[in-house]
């Protein structure tokens, strides 16, 4: 046996340990959270459900809260996503094509939102919203949402519309278009892809977003997550799982329908402080 | 002929300092000139200024005797291609190039042979569905080319178009380049700071420097006859000597020459290699002498570099058989068929 190992060497045999270990640690859970979510009876020592069954799918799925939770946080980050396009994308420009001063100073800002616990800066914005009485608002909750995304909104656009060379505009005025022609014609659809990646990363950001949520909207804005908490603290575990599945469907349905997007290149150029 | 492009008094400053001052010149149709120089010189300062691209602070540009120094890019008779970075990566090569004319609400028909037409004059024929990624470097600056022809413009400029390319295919498209301006008559300006690609395709250099014109000249009569010490530097390769004017000559240690310039004091005396002779040393007391350092055969002729005795080194093309009888460290007398005075600085 050990010669075989010899053979492989050291170095393959460190890559395929640290496979082993990765698929243990992401798949597993997931894993376990699909057969937890349609099994009945599961109890420690059994390595499968004694008793599979969809009872608690039906449950998720009847119940009025959750189905409202569900079709209330895609509108949430149907509209942040919109949102955030409409104040990102021409920001995402500005950084890329004109030079201002402090231009790279205000880029860097965006990161701030992220530099502090995320709950202290939430209950600060909450006290202001509370004066602009923006609390339990669908406004307030998608104003919450967008904090966390302009970051994502702002970085990977600018790294996408920098990547246009001034040339390839430049050639489209000569041959006839006005500057708005060459942004519709030209840079928008080759900064896209960059455009495309950063929606699906904020569309997900929001759906995912629980803590704003909770201080924000509360008591009549209640998304996935937030019911998702209630859920585990109220219902036997199997529920959590199939309410869990819900959530992280989209995820997967978006990054796959992405997957040709999704470049680590045009993830890493975003990050990239020129 | 008739004027088409014609620039008179362009001046356009940069906060560093550099840009261009003064320029005028006048490009007659039909014409293919080339603004040559080194980089920084403002050549291209000069191509996107007739381009639109670059507002002047002062100066007129005439197009076909009509200004468009007022006119945005989009309105200029102008066509430019670029060294790289011309086409869009997420349109077909047909879409590249009809892209202009749809702007232009041409009908369909005609757009097709259009770009059927120019993608012929550029030898690509049927690549149309491709995308330009699939194309290589050169094939796609012929595709530029091919755009920017199809639009007719009243004077279409290159900014160093192939200088991305290598050697021999530069060497390929300056040809094309040629044929097509002789089949299409078009008016080109040239930039370049490729002296061989300028000598060859041109049929007017201008040489600039520190945002000057230096000499607007054909090819030959850059080369024979340069202006400025600038220019002669510049093209080709050019020994200089420091001499003097005595009694209205030219005096260069023993040699003579006549003073054409009306020059007076110090001078400084160009000579191409292939004007330099090499004889054996004679002993006699006029003539320049000197030693052989290095004898190079460069294919069907050699370069002979001597150190002259008090002038420094000189180089010299001869034909390889009489370089047989060169040998390293060897006595020989230096005589020049033509020279070329400039004052001495």
């Amino acid at each position: 046996m050990s010669w075989y190992f010899r053979a492989i060497g050291f170095r393959k045999i460190f890559e395929f340990l640290l496979l082993v270990a990765f698929v243990v640690f992401f798949v597993g859970p997931l894993l376990n959270l699909a057969v937890l979510a349609f099994s009945s009876k599961w109890n420690y020592p059994d390595l499968l459900p004694r008793q599979w069954s969809l009872q608690w799918w039906h449950f998720v799925l009847q119940e009025d809260d959750i189905a409202k939770s569900i079709g209330l946080s895609f509108l949430i980050a149907a509209l942040v996503t919109v949102l955030s396009i409409v104040i990102c994308i021409p920001a995402a420009y500005a950084f890329a094509r004109i030079r201002f001063p402090l231009s790279r100073f205000f880029l860097f800002s965006f990161l701030l939102t992220h530099a502090f616990p995320k709950m202290g800066l939430y209950v600060s914005i909450a006290v202001l919203f509370y004066k602009l009485g923006l609390m339990n608002t669908l406004l307030g909750v998608v104003l919450v949402h967008m904090i966390n995304v302009l970051m994502f909104m702002t970085w990977i656009p600018t790294a996408a519309f920098r990547n246009v060379h001034t040339a390839q505009e430049e050639s489209a005025r000569d041959v006839g278009a006005t500057p708005f022609r060459v942004f519709r014609s030209i840079t928008l659809p080759m900064a896209m892809p960059g455009i495309l990646v950063a929606s699906i990363f904020t569309f997900l950001n929001s759906l995912d977003e629980a803590q704003g949520t909770f201080l924000v909207g509360i008591p009549d804005f209640k998304t996935m997550p937030i019911v998702m908490y209630s859920i585990i603290a109220d219902f036997p575990s199997s529920a959590g799982a199939v309410f869990s599945i819900i959530l992280t469907a989209p995820t997967i349905i978006l990054l796959l329908a992405a997957q040709r997007l999704v470049s680590a290149d045009i993830m890493a150029s975003g990050f990239q402080v020129k | 002929m008739s004027v088409q492009l014609s620039i008179r008094n362009l001046t356009k400053r940069y906060k560093t300092g550099e840009g261009v001052t003064g320029i005028s010149l006048d490009v007659k149709k039909g014409e293919l000139v080339t603004l040559l120089g080194p980089s920084g010189c403002g050549k291209t300062t000069v191509l996107r200024s007739i381009g639109g691209f670059l507002e002047p602070d002062s100066g007129e540009i005439m197009i076909a005797s009509k200004s468009v120094v007022k006119l945005p890019p989009e309105k200029r008779p102008t066509s430019m291609v670029f060294q790289g970075y011309n086409l869009w990566p997420h349109m077909s090569i047909y879409d590249n190039l009809a892209f202009g004319l749809k702007i232009r609400k041409t009908p369909k028909a005609e757009i097709k042979k259009a770009v059927e037409d120019a993608l012929r004059l550029v030898r690509l024929p049927g690549v149309e569905k491709k995308f330009p990624s699939q194309l290589s470097g050169g094939q796609q600056q012929r595709i530029a080319v091919a755009r920017s022809l199809l639009l007719k413009p009243e004077v279409l400029l290159l900014d160093e178009p192939f200088s991305a390319l290598d050697a021999k295919l530069r060497h390929e498209m300056r040809e094309e380049l040629r044929e097509i301006q002789t089949e299409t008559g078009l008016t080109m300006v040239f930039v370049t700071h490729d002296q061989e690609e300028a000598l060859s395709l041109s049929d007017r250099i201008i040489v600039m420097n520190q945002g000057n014109i230096e000499q607007i000249a054909a090819p030959q009569d850059i080369y024979d006859s340069p202006d400025t010490l600038f220019v002669a530097q510049f093209i080709g390769k050019m020994n200089f000597v420091e001499g003097v004017v005595e009694e209205d000559k030219l005096r260069v240690g023993g040699l003579v020459f006549p003073n054409t310039k009306r020059l007076a004091g110090s001078i400084v005396v160009a000579v191409r290699p292939e004007d330099v002779m090499i004889g054996p040393d004679s002993g006699e007391k006029d003539g320049l002498y000197g030693t052989i350092k290095q004898v190079m055969v460069l294919g069907h002729y050699a370069e002979v570099s001597v150190e002259l005795d008090g002038y420094g080194p000189i180089r010299a093309f001869q034909p390889r058989d009489t370089v047989k009888e060169l040998s390293l460290g060897q006595r020989v007398t230096v005589a020049f068929a033509k020279v070329i005075a400039y004052p001495n600085k």
